[in-house]
């Protein structure tokens, strides 16, 4: 045997080490079936809807209220089950 | 209309913004990135989360990526404890203070397969939190029965008459431990997770915490019912949330009012809700409510 089958020098760049990605599944807004969709005007900022969302993409500001990223929404509807007005309704995808 | 003075930012939407990425491999209304989140506003940057297998590590998603801004160590089904263990010695030795070791496994990884190395972790009194989230089967592989099922579940390995045994109580075993810190939590109460995380931060030793997490698939329901269904396993007071130090249990709030028996809903309400709960008879209902008195009885003994 010529060529030893250990390999004796440090391996430098080539380290598996997963970094911090936005996606890691893909757009998972394309597993949705159902749409959450706000109505501003009825919500009354109570945080609730950002709390409990499993995929983090709402964001609620006092000024502007619920924004919510489509890209990534998986559409589970557990927004809408926690908004105690129920400002935020599912209408199915076209 | 004046200048109104600006509302203090609370910490629980605003802190746990950041860490969490959006995108992750998780089902849809699936309660683990819920608690992650009520992590992440407690802990920011600075955890090391070690995973053992479980659906976690598939959440956290694949190689190139990485889901949480924190770092993660996935490791093998039985080693969550002792690998947790030897990380916080790392850190000890090194001088670094301020970055939280958390074990994050499920039920399975906890209460069956990584019991030997959490005792053994919990006997040490090393300084880090395990938090097991318990969805009661062993989710991540197709649904088989686990000993935290409840009694009556069906799973894909009790699949006609349900479990005929009823739950392991991991937090009952680790108060047994003798443990500075024990305590149980609900994704449907992140506020109450947040203050219990916080408390735990400021305590030097083992630290346990059980959060109960309903997983839509493998319970059989709507995916937007995840917390609903969270709520009504407290409010129906199978699911008891307090926590144990100093030698003494205390309830926490969501779980107070329902010292009283007259208070709780009825179980059904619960049970309805989830198509693994299906086939139940009369009678197995009967026995799933004894046991939320018998359980009950423990913790008045314990207050």
């Amino acid at each position: 045997m010529s060529k030893s089958m250990v390999r004796l020098e440090p391996i430098k760049y080539h380290v598996p080490l997963a970094r911090p990605k936005q996606g890691v599944a893909g757009k998972t807004g394309f597993w949705r079936t159902e749409k959450p969709i706000v109505d501003n005007e009825k919500c009354i900022r109570c945080y609730l809807c950002e709390i409990y969302c499993p995929v983090n993409v709402i964001r609620v500001e006092p000024e502007t209220g619920v924004t919510i990223d489509y890209d990534y929404c998986k559409g589970c509807g557990v927004c809408s089950d926690v908004c105690p007005v129920n400002a935020i309704r599912m209408v199915p995808e076209e | 209309m004046g200048e109104s003075k600006p509302r203090p930012r609370p910490p629980l939407p605003y802190n746990m913004r950041d860490v969490v990425l959006p995108g992750d491999a998780a089902c849809p209304g699936c309660p683990i990135p819920m608690g992650w989140k009520v992590l992440s506003a407690v802990f920011g940057e600075k955890m090391i989360l070690v995973i053992p297998a479980s659906c976690s590590s598939v959440v956290v998603g694949a190689y190139p990526g990485n889901s949480l801004k924190a770092s993660v160590v996935h490791v093998a089904f039985a080693s969550a404890g002792a690998v947790a263990s030897g990380i916080t010695e790392a850190l000890r030795r090194r001088g670094i203070n301020d970055v939280q070791v958390i074990a994050w496994a499920g039920d399975g990884g906890t209460a069956d397969i990584g019991m030997a190395s959490l005792s053994g972790a919990a006997e040490r009194n090393h300084d880090f939190i395990y938090i097991m989230y318990d969805n009661e089967a062993y989710m991540n592989t197709g649904i088989q029965r686990s000993s935290s099922t409840p009694y009556g579940a069906w799973t894909t390995t009790t699949p006609i008459i349900g479990k005929t045994e009823h739950k392991k109580d991991v937090a009952k075993i680790m108060i047994a431990h003798g443990v500075p810190y024990v305590a149980t939590a609900s994704v449907a109460y992140p506020h109450d997770f947040y203050a219990k995380l916080q408390r735990a931060k400021r305590i030097h030793g083992f630290k346990f915490i059980h959060l109960h997490a309903p997983c839509p698939v493998g319970w059989r329901f709507d995916p937007k019912y995840t917390a609903r269904i969270a709520r009504l396993a407290v409010e129906t007071g199978l699911w008891v949330l307090y926590e144990y130090y100093d030698g003494k249990l205390r309830l926490s709030g969501p779980s107070r009012p329902y010292l009283d028996p007259s208070k709780r809903k009825p179980v059904e309400e619960y049970l309805k809700l989830q198509g693994r709960f299906k086939r139940l008879t009369p009678e197995k209902i009967e026995e799933i409510k004894k046991y939320v008195e018998w359980n009950w009885e423990w913790v008045k003994r314990h207050m």
